[in-house]
């Protein structure tokens, strides 16, 4: 199959440039290596929209950052995907960090970030009850929020398809050629060819840059572990908590989820380049995790932890630390969207935009689409609604009466759902992502087995075929008898 | 609208018993609603035999042990609904459940038995730091796959806590054909009955490894193998003692969580040491006509305990159901039944003055002890005084305080305790 | 010959010590406190009997498998043997609470029986 554009890497950035360039009349193929889309730093990070006081001023990053906040309520309201526009809150526990916020506003004014205050010891208590006492004062951004990072993937790059394009996953690009003013990918499902080629491959994206000679940038895998609390601690929590910045990153935070969970982390280690697949949480990192947010907020113990887990920034090695978003100097029909650690995610919207422009002023001859569906219908949440509700629901389909997941009480109908939407899930994982079924306190402990049940049924496989989150990840081995 | 005289929600061995006993004291619309496509509960994958020795005096298997109560509530009309989910408990009584025949429903009823059961600690609780491979799962799930689905989850197996689904795991796994290589257990001691260790563990050649546990997950799609380590006796990994155990499988048999999302909902007073409700000898709860028996208000080891303690909750909700909620909900008002020194909780922690019998109260202990006393006392009274050989936290043990003794206790505080 | 065993008959779990003889005969039972302890020790030296719980194939039911158990324990040393002979086995549906699937078992005697409807 011939495309017009492949874009490597179904992560956030990936699917929501898919989804744009969805808007033009072209034959246009995301590609993931992984078995679902969301799979990389995107399913693990802080699910944080940041309002952009930290990036450098003047830098891409900067420019993003602030635009993509403002953009994300639109984007998740198009795309019905779970977003809380809380604010977020850098606290001071000394005077120097009170200068830290100084510097900070100073900052976030020149980006750009609207709205910002500076606020009193008393006004951070009456915000944040449970804060530790030592707190002295804090930077309010009002623009700041949370967002589910992984359920803004999945809908992107549903609404791409519902626009045409087409998701190809566990097709990771290993090869790259370039003859006839055609790009030749060879990846695991076969050769495709495209005209153009936008490399969003996260932390693999300097590999994949290298395929065209291209060796301008390199990335190592920069880890951050999290906890994830039960809801119960929702109440100790109201808005995002940071601590003062140091050199490695924003430190760790403090955070409800947009799902109603609290969330604690990230570290941030540096790996080797080799270590790209490295998502192991470790003793060191989650404790160092407890320690700090101790400081934050006492009360909060990881008493109710529901899980701990890891994830990868990619992060440029060098002095320069920007977003790299331009036409590679190797291949100008090449584009690297490369480096996108923190604030990644928030930014994705503003990079989607950006990188559009860029392709329509790089070749103006693909027409937009007159019919570019931009709503992304939202999947039915049995929770959420009134009891009224949920009896008409399941008055016109039974399977929206049988509770699968007790813990966040999911339903046959919207796991069946999950499968069958336009990038269904293939796997456990998957449907947990897209669903919340196994999100709970008890893990999956009860409804595990059952959603593998559901996956094999609606599949059309064996029970033993279905895995955890694809490839080698299997769940069962053979019948007993 | 429906209407009901009692609801049992959850239809495993506790409320199939209560559900029976409430119906033989009188009560007359009686519904179980039960979240399994069948009654039975948990018992319907412990294949296992061991059930039923003290209540029906011969062993059983976990099927055949439900069977009995499947049996006599088919000669009832106790109304049954499964695949039926409890999503609310609304003021008033009114119970919201749903399922794919009726839709959701609100249930009307004069009384609630909660008997949800439990479920068992997962990985994310556990602190355990690793990779996100497939292939850790809890012991239960295991037990699940194999002996309902008929399928293997694994091949190379370690097993993580010494509980008895644990144990139980270990020997099954070993039948079918697979390598269990060991158990690894946090604390000094098993947490599980000394005959599964034997017949389960010893039988098998499998390994025990006391102060031991798993300090790390290897491998990105199925597991490859774990570290363990010894602890010290503050729990805490001894550097040096690591080693890696080639496995495709970690089982997990770390504790059993009372599954109370609804008695929360319900606004329910809860005990944090047994993670149940608070109940009175009745097992009535902090809310009046509420009532709560079973693996969700203790977890248990024995089915005939849990058995014995419904049937008292059946007769408790059959009291109150027959005299109009009359019967007033004195939970915490008469006498208060403490644990101490040893005594790591009690069961009921409040009993009614005016009670009509003797009491059972249950308990659990903290640790291994040999040759200790149980002691109850009532101020300086002493209400029970009996020495045992050995009380460890695996057992739970009981002890009965007579209803004359009850009617004329100087205090309204009774202690539950250990002495030398 | 002097055999290290604990005692499984009560939750104490006494630990004996069994002196045999080179016949596998039971000379003397030490560190039981109770006489169920002493017939324990005897039986788990000379005789030593399982209950094995498993389960086996059913084709056309409403669930693949159907728990079984022994009628009576068997021998310890054949339940691997015992296990064999379920494995190869597959019963149709529709299986009753207690029926015999397989009579005496590895000539044990012992018959497998269901103890679950399928």
């Amino acid at each position: 199959m011939q495309y017009d554009v492949a874009v490597i890497g179904a992560g956030v950035v990936g699917a929501m440039i898919t989804r744009e360039l969805s808007k033009l009349d072209m034959n246009l193929v995301l590609l993931e290596k992984a078995g679902d889309v969301a799979m990389g730093s995107s399913k693990a990070n802080s699910a944080i929209v940041h309002a952009g006081f930290d990036a450098e001023t003047g830098s891409l990053k900067a420019k993003l950052n602030v635009q993509g906040a403002s953009l994300m309520a639109y984007y998740c309201n198009k795309l019905s995907v779970p977003y809380k526009n809380i604010g977020s809150l850098v606290v001071a526990y000394s005077w120097d960090d009170m200068q830290t916020l100084e510097t900070l506003f100073e900052r976030g004014f020149e980006n750009g970030v609207p709205n910002m205050e500076i606020i009193s010891q008393e006004r951070l208590r009456a915000m944040e009850p449970y804060i530790s006492e030592e707190a002295i004062g804090a930077l309010w951004a009002p623009t700041a929020g949370i967002v589910s990072p992984y359920e803004l993937t999945i809908a992107a790059a549903e609404n791409a398809i519902m626009n045409g394009a087409r998701v190809k996953r566990n097709s990771g690009v290993f090869d790259i050629e370039y003859k006839n003013d055609m790009f030749y990918l060879s990846t695991a499902t076969g050769v495709i060819k495209a005209k153009y080629v936008i490399n969003c491959a996260g932390i693999f994206a300097d590999k994949i840059a290298n395929m065209i000679g291209d060796t301008s940038f390199k990335l190592i895998p920069r880890k951050g572990e999290y906890y994830l609390l039960d809801k119960t601690e929702r109440k100790m929590v109201n808005h995002v908590l940071f601590q003062c910045p140091s050199a490695m990153g924003k430190g760790i935070l403090v955070s409800p989820t947009a799902h109603g969970n609290v969330l604690m982390g990230p570290t941030a280690l540096d790996l080797d380049f080799d270590s790209k697949l490295d998502v192991d949480t470790t003793i060191e990192g989650l404790n160092e995790v407890k320690f700090s947010v101790n400081g934050v907020i006492p009360q909060l113990t990881t008493r109710n932890v529901i899980t701990s887990f890891a994830g990868l920034r990619a992060h440029r090695v060098g002095d320069d630390n920007d977003f790299i978003i331009a036409p590679s100097k190797e291949n100008e029909h090449f584009i690297n969207v490369a480096g996108i650690e923190s604030p990644g995610l928030t930014a994705a919207p503003a990079i989607a935009r950006y990188v559009g422009k860029m392709f329509r002023e790089m070749d103006p001859s693909y027409e937009k689409k007159a019919e570019f569906i931009s709503k992304r219908p939202a999947p039915i949440r049995m929770a959420e609604l009134s009891p009224e509700e949920r009896a008409e629901v399941v008055k016109k389909d039974p399977r929206y009466g049988r509770i699968i997941c007790r813990c966040e009480g999911i339903t046959e109908g919207e796991i069946i759902d999950a499968i069958k939407a336009p990038c269904g899930a293939r796997d456990v994982d998957a449907v947990k992502r897209r669903t919340r079924s196994g999100m709970g306190r008890c893990q999956g402990g009860f409804c595990g087995s059952k959603v593998v049940e559901i996956l094999a049924r609606e599949l059309d496989i064996p029970m033993n075929k279905v895995t955890k989150h694809g490839n080698g990840s299997k769940i069962l081995y053979n019948k007993t008898k | 609208m429906l209407k009901y005289d009692l609801v049992v929600i959850g239809g495993g061995p506790a409320g199939m018993a209560a559900a029976l006993k409430a119906r033989e004291c009188g009560v007359q619309k009686i519904i179980i609603l039960e979240r399994a496509a069948t009654l039975g509960g948990i018992l319907e994958q412990c294949i296992h035999t061991g059930f039923g020795l003290h209540y029906f005096g011969e062993e059983l298997s976990g099927p055949e042990y439900a069977y009995r109560f499947i049996k006599e509530l088919e000669k009832t009309d106790i109304e049954v609904k499964v695949d039926t989910m409890v999503t609310d408990i609304l003021p008033g009584n009114v119970i919201v459940a749903t399922n794919n025949k009726d839709g959701v429903m609100q249930i009307h009823t004069t009384a609630i038995i909660l008997a949800m059961g439990c479920r068992e600690r997962p990985r994310g609780a556990l602190d355990m730091p690793g990779s996100r491979a497939s292939g850790i799962m809890t012991a239960g799930t295991a037990q699940k796959y194999v002996n309902i689905d008929g399928y293997m989850p694994g091949k190379k197996i370690v097993i993580l806590g010494s509980g008895d689904i644990g144990l139980i795991m270990a020997r099954r796994m070993t039948l079918e054909g697979a390598k269990v290589e060991m158990v690894c257990e946090l604390m000094p001691y098993s947490g599980g009955l000394t005959r599964n260790i034997v017949q389960c563990l010893d039988d098998m050649g499998i390994p025990l490894k006391l102060s031991c546990t798993v300090i790390k997950t290897h491998g990105i799609e199925r597991l490859e193998g774990v570290t363990i380590a010894n602890v010290d006796e503050r729990r805490r990994p001894i550097p040096g003692t690591e080693q890696y155990v080639e496995c495709d499988t970690l089982l997990l048999s770390v504790g059993l969580i009372p599954e109370n999302e609804l008695t929360r909902m319900a606004g329910i007073i809860i005990d944090p040491v047994t993670n149940g409700a608070i109940v009175d000898e009745y097992r009535q709860t902090s809310r009046p006509g509420i009532f709560a028996c079973g693996n969700v208000l203790q977890v248990h080891d024995l089915v005939d305990y849990v058995t014995e303690e419904s049937q008292i909750a059946g007769e408790g909700a059959a009291k109150y159901i027959l005299s109009k909620g009359k019967s007033k909900s004195r939970n915490g008002k008469d006498i208060h039944v403490k644990a101490e020194n040893g005594v790591r909780y009690v069961v009921p922690q409040n009993i009614n003055r005016s009670t009509d019998k003797d009491v059972k109260i249950y308990f659990r202990v903290a640790d291994v002890y040999k040759d200790k006393r149980v002691v109850v006392t009532c101020g300086d009274e002493v209400l029970y005084n009996k020495k045992k050989k050995k009380l460890a936290p695996g057992e739970m043990e009981n002890v009965t305080i007579k209803l004359d003794d009850i009617a004329k206790l100087s205090s309204n505080e009774i202690t539950v305790k250990l002495e030398a | 010959m002097i055999k290290e065993m604990i005692c499984v008959s009560c939750p104490i779990g006494c630990m004996m010590t069994v002196e045999l003889n080179d016949k596998n005969e039971v000379l003397s039972v030490k560190g039981n406190t109770c006489k169920r302890g002493e017939q324990y020790a005897i039986d788990e030296c000379t005789n030593p009997v399982r209950m094995l719980t498993t389960t086996i194939k059913v084709s056309g039911g409403t669930l693949p498998v159907v728990p079984v158990k022994t009628s009576k324990p068997i021998p310890k040393g054949k339940m691997f043997d015992c296990m064999q002979v379920i494995n190869n086995e597959v019963v149709d549906a529709p299986v009753k609470m207690g029926d015999v699937l397989i009579c005496n078992v590895c000539d044990t005697g012992v018959d497998i029986i269901a103890t679950n409807e399928v």
